[in-house]
Parts: structure tokens; sequence; C-alpha cells
């Protein structure tokens, strides 16, 4: 027992604790962009990944005019919400009312589109983007960049600031009152299909304004959307479909076994640790950890 | 003849005629459309496949690459285990491959309903792509297995090496087979029970059916047929990839169903078709270069909200009865 304890290197452990958390609230933010269009309009949105992208894309373009970072998160989160709210009036509303299953088919047709077009129009060749703030203060023996520290911060800023904004706005409240009885909202007054797309512009815009905090990390290409997709998609499942507070926990807790589990596979393989929670909770609680009775 | 009704006539009329044409199709064909009416075939029989999860138990599967890719290694691992290769030793290790990936995907996605079935699939897919694309070792990793053709036996009387003709025959047997296979099923009582899931599943269960033994019956089925297209593919091209593993495959598969029409059976086939034609002709006319994807994905999302039935939808009562 003792053998096996001090073979654990611990700085390892609160390195990876720390880069754990970091991918954690970056996965929190675009899940729960995904879990929110969900819970309120009942659409499954595949093309979140490919969102996602694209923010991160449009963000590495920005950056290269203007040389400012935060102009780019602002700029990327409003076109891709803007691109978001096309996709939903063109094609989501005419599907309101029939079979969910239509939406999940309908935005698996845009990921298609959308990565497709990401590769014919930027190339197969990873863009790189320079980050913010460059940094760095000693951890142990590295040099650990603030700058993940800073994405960590703002990604919990961003869904904070979301939390707040269902709570207390007024379109925050139009948006509760749609997911809780939609027929009854329209009765009184609130604009539902409206609020509707701007639930979905929403969303998007979180999922871009997330590509654009990632980009620096690891670079941008037209595939990255899937990986994430999947993630936010396995966080959603085990967090509890349409639970803000669950989703943002299975995140952080997935990517944390994650990044301890690279400590000892390679990457690539240490996917399969969160496929192992899905599992898990598959056969225990299928309904997610923190599902809220709907 | 007294008993036979004009529509069973006209069914069996048209069942010969088609057969027909795809009998005679590799002998007058170039070799270019010869090769590409296999390759569909087999699509077709991927997309049918699936067809029996989406159109008759109302289960959207976005997993088939995993049963399709397992049967690809299945055949595999036959061909380069046994020597000379034998045809019917891979579609017997294709099943077993793709019966384990469908046990699996059975036993835990089926505990989920809708949307959250689709997406296990997907990610349940994504655990088979990843444990492929990683062990080097057994799959040859990113660069998969390569084989040659085996030779298609019969018994005592007959062997000798598929060539393309030869194969285009085998193919459509097996899919024609496997189409009348899986029409008498969905005619079965067992077949009426998931129908009856896909319209009422409470209502189903109060009856008193397990309806989760018959869901993971209908998934294990529709594995093993698509382990089936994979091994056909397997041979047809001699190799084995994980690229079919990969996501992208499922997802052609939804394709195929949406455009051709789901609970059709035959509506995948043409759904297939349809779109690895569309493809064809797109890549002649703008080049190789052209991401087709993307006018072939309006094209999808403009059938979903203007023609949910698919191609075939208006005669799926007819073929159904």
């Amino acid at each position: 027992m003792l053998a096996v304890i001090s073979a654990i290197p611990f700085d390892l452990l609160l390195i990876q604790t720390v880069n754990g958390i970091v991918t954690g609230m970056i996965l929190a933010l675009v899940a729960s962009g995904l879990t929110l269009i969900f819970g309120i309009m009942d659409v499954v949105n595949f093309a979140h990944g490919e969102l996602f992208m694209l923010g991160a894309y449009v963000g590495v373009i920005v950056m290269v005019a203007t040389g400012n970072f935060w102009l780019a998160l602002i700029i990327s989160f409003l076109v891709i919400a803007l691109l978001g709210a096309v996709i939903q009036i063109v094609t989501l509303r005419p599907l309101i009312g029939r079979d969910p299953l239509n939406t999940i088919l309908v935005t698996f047709g845009f990921s298609l589109i959308l990565q497709n077009f990401a590769l014919w129009y930027f190339g197969p060749v990873a863009r790189r983007m320079p980050a913010p703030i460059l940094s760095h203060f000693t951890l142990f023996y590295l040099d650990y960049p603030w700058y993940r520290l800073v994405i960590a911060g703002l990604s919990a800023a961003i869904i904070g600031g979301f939390w707040l904004f269902l709570k207390y706005s007024k379109f925050g409240v139009w948006i509760r009152a749609t997911t809780q009885d939609r027929v009854m909202a329209q009765a009184m007054g609130i604009p539902v299909p409206w609020v509707l797309t701007g639930v979905f512009a929403l969303g998007a815009g979180m999922a871009a304004a997330s590509g654009v905090l990632f980009a620096p990390l690891v670079g941008v290409d037209h595939s990255m959307g899937l990986d994430w997709v999947l993630k936010a998609f396995i966080v959603v499942v085990v967090g509890g479909m349409g639970s803000l507070g669950g989703s943002v926990v299975a995140a952080i807790f997935i990517s944390l076994l994650e990044s301890y589990a690279s400590i000892w596979v390679n990457p690539s393989q240490a996917v399969i640790v969160s496929f192992v929670v899905l599992i898990l909770t598959l056969l225990f609680k299928p309904t997610g950890l923190f599902a809220t009775p709907k | 003849m007294k008993n036979l009704d004009r529509h069973t006539i006209i069914y069996w009329v048209g069942f010969c005629v088609v057969m027909a044409l795809l009998i005679v199709a590799p002998l007058v064909l170039p070799v270019f459309w010869a090769k590409f009416l296999t390759e569909v075939l087999i699509w077709g029989l991927l997309a049918m496949s699936s067809d029996l999860l989406i159109g008759y138990t109302g289960m959207v599967s976005f997993g088939h690459s995993a049963f399709f890719g397992l049967g690809m290694y299945g055949a595999a691992a036959a061909l380069l285990i046994v020597h000379p290769g034998n045809v019917w030793l891979a579609i017997l290790f294709g099943f077993a491959g793709a019966a384990g990936a469908a046990l699996f995907v059975a036993y835990f996605s089926t505990r989920l309903r809708d949307i959250y079935f689709a997406i296990t699939t997907l990610i349940f897919s994504q655990i088979f792509y990843v444990i492929i694309f990683t062990w080097t070792s057994v799959t040859g990793g990113e660069n998969g297995l390569i084989f040659t053709r085996p030779h298609l036996t019969f018994a005592w009387f007959y062997d000798a090496r598929f060539n393309l003709t030869t194969l285009h025959w085998f193919v459509l047997a097996i899919v024609a087979g496997s189409y009348l296979f899986l029409r008498r099923v969905t005619q079965s009582p067992f077949g009426k029970v998931l129908q009856s899931i896909r319209e009422n599943e409470f209502r189903t269960r109060a009856i008193g059916y397990p309806v989760e033994r018959y869901k993971i019956v209908s998934v294990l089925l529709s594995g093993l047929f698509a382990g089936l297209a994979g091994v056909l593919y397997a041979v047809q091209n001699e190799f084995a990839a994980p690229d079919f593993v990969y996501f992208i495959t499922s997802g052609d598969t939804v394709i195929f169903n949406v455009m051709g029409g789901i609970g059709t059976l035959v509506g995948p086939i043409v759904g297939a078709g349809f779109f690895q034609l569309l493809r064809e002709l797109m890549s002649r006319i703008f080049g190789d270069q052209f991401p087709y994807l993307i006018p072939l994905g309006f094209i999808f999302i403009a059938m979903i909200i203007f023609l949910p039935q698919g191609l075939l939808g208006f005669a799926r009562r007819w073929l159904n009865r």
C-alpha cells in the first residue's frame, strides 16, 4: 500500500489537477450551451461542436486583423450567435411540433455542411492563435501560463453571468417561462418563437466564445468540433440533460479524471475513462446524476 | 391462383424485374459503374439494417459504423489467419465481431430512449473507434489491414477466386436475401411488437411485452446485418481501415435512410444510390476537390423539412403490406 502511494507523483498530480480544471471549465461552457438548447427547446444541437470550431476560426481571423484578443472574443460571439439565429429561423422553426429526432437530423446536416465548409475554405492546416496573456508562473518545475487560469476564470464568469441572466433579467424570465409551459407563456404575451431563436443564438454564441478561449491552447482546425461535441454529449448525459449545474460538475469531474489518466496512458486512450464514466452512469442512474425531473 | 391478390402479384413481379435488372447489370455496364452498383448495394444493406431500428423500432442509431467496422475487421481476421481465404469463414468472423459490438451497445443503450439512445450509440461507436485506432499491434492502427480477396466456395463443386461479376452477384444475393429476411421479420409477430414500441412504448409495456428484450434483439439483429455489410465491403475493397469505424460512416447511414425513406427497407438502398450518384455527378462536374458534402447537406436538410418521408415514402404502406 505504501509503495503504491509513494509511486504516485504528487507534483504531477497537482499539475494535472490544474489542467483538468482548466479544460473542465471550457468543456462546461460548451456543454452548458448544449444543455440549455436542449432543456429549453428540446433540440439536440449536433452542430454545437462545429459552432465551437467556427467560433475559433472567426476569432483567429479577427485576431490577425486587429491584434486584439478581447475584440476577437466579442466579435466571434456575435457572428456565431447571428449564424445560430439564422439556422434556427430557417430550419428549426419549421420543425417545432415535430418529433425532436428531426432536429438532431437537421443539426447533423449543418454539422456536415459547416465542417466541410471550414475544410474547404480554411484548408486542412491548423491555424495558430497567440494567447493574449503571455506571462508564466512557476508550478514546481513548470512554467505554467497564467492564460490557462484566466480561461478557467472567464469560463466560470460567463457561466455565472448566464445563470444570473436567466434568474433576474426579463429575457431570462421569459426563457424560464417558455421552458415550463410554452402554450401558457404564449398566452401571457411572451413572443415564444423569438425566445427560442434567442436561446439558440445564445447557445451558439457560448460555443463560439469557448472556441476562441480554447484556440490558443492547441490551434484551430476543421475537425476539432466532433471531439468537443462528443465530450459535451457525455457530460450532458452524465450530468443530466437540461441541468446547468449538473453539466458544470460533470464537465469538471470528467476532465479531471481524464487528465489524471493521461499521467499513465497516452491522451488518446485517456478518452476511454470518460466512456467508462458514461457506461457506469447508464448502468446505475440512466437519467443522469443531477437530472431535474421534467 | 385465386387466393393471390393483386398487390402480392405486382409486388413479386416488381421484385423479380428489379432483381433481373441487377443481375444483368454487371454484364452490360462499364466496369466503373458495375463496381459503383455493387458498392451501392453494400451501403444499401448497411442502411437497411439501420432502418430496422429507425423505421420499425423507432430508435435512431448514430453508431452503425461500429457494427460495420467490426464486421470489416472480423472479415480481415478470417482472411489473414486462414489461407486460402474463404468468404463463408469471413462472414462467420464478421458476424462474431459485429455481434460482440451489438451486444455491448444493445445492453447499455436500450436503457435510454429517443435522443439519448442516439447520443449513446454515437459515443459507443467512438469507443470502438478509439480502441481500433490505438491498438496498433492487432488492428494495424491508422493504416488498417490489407488482404487479398477470398475464394468463393460452394461445398465441393465450386471453388474460385472472386472476380467483379461473381462478387456483384454474391453481394446481390446476400442483399436480396437479407431484404427478404428483414421483411419477413418486420411482418412477423416480433416485428409487429417492434412497431408498437415505435408507436407507443408505454402502452406496449403496459400490455405486458418485455420492451427492453425486444429492443435488445432488434439492435442485435440490426448490428448483425450491418456487420454483414462490413464483411462485403472488406471483401470488395480488400482492406479494413479505422476510417470506416469513425462516426462519418454512421452519419452516412442515417442520411441514406432519411433520403430514401425510413420504414420501407428498400428506401435506404434507394437513398444510398441517390446519395452516391449525386456525389459522383458532383465530383465529375466540379472536380475532385469539390466539397460535395456542402450541397448534399443542404439537400438533406431540405428533405427533412419538406419531404420527411423520403424518396420512397409515398410507397411505404404499400411496401409493408
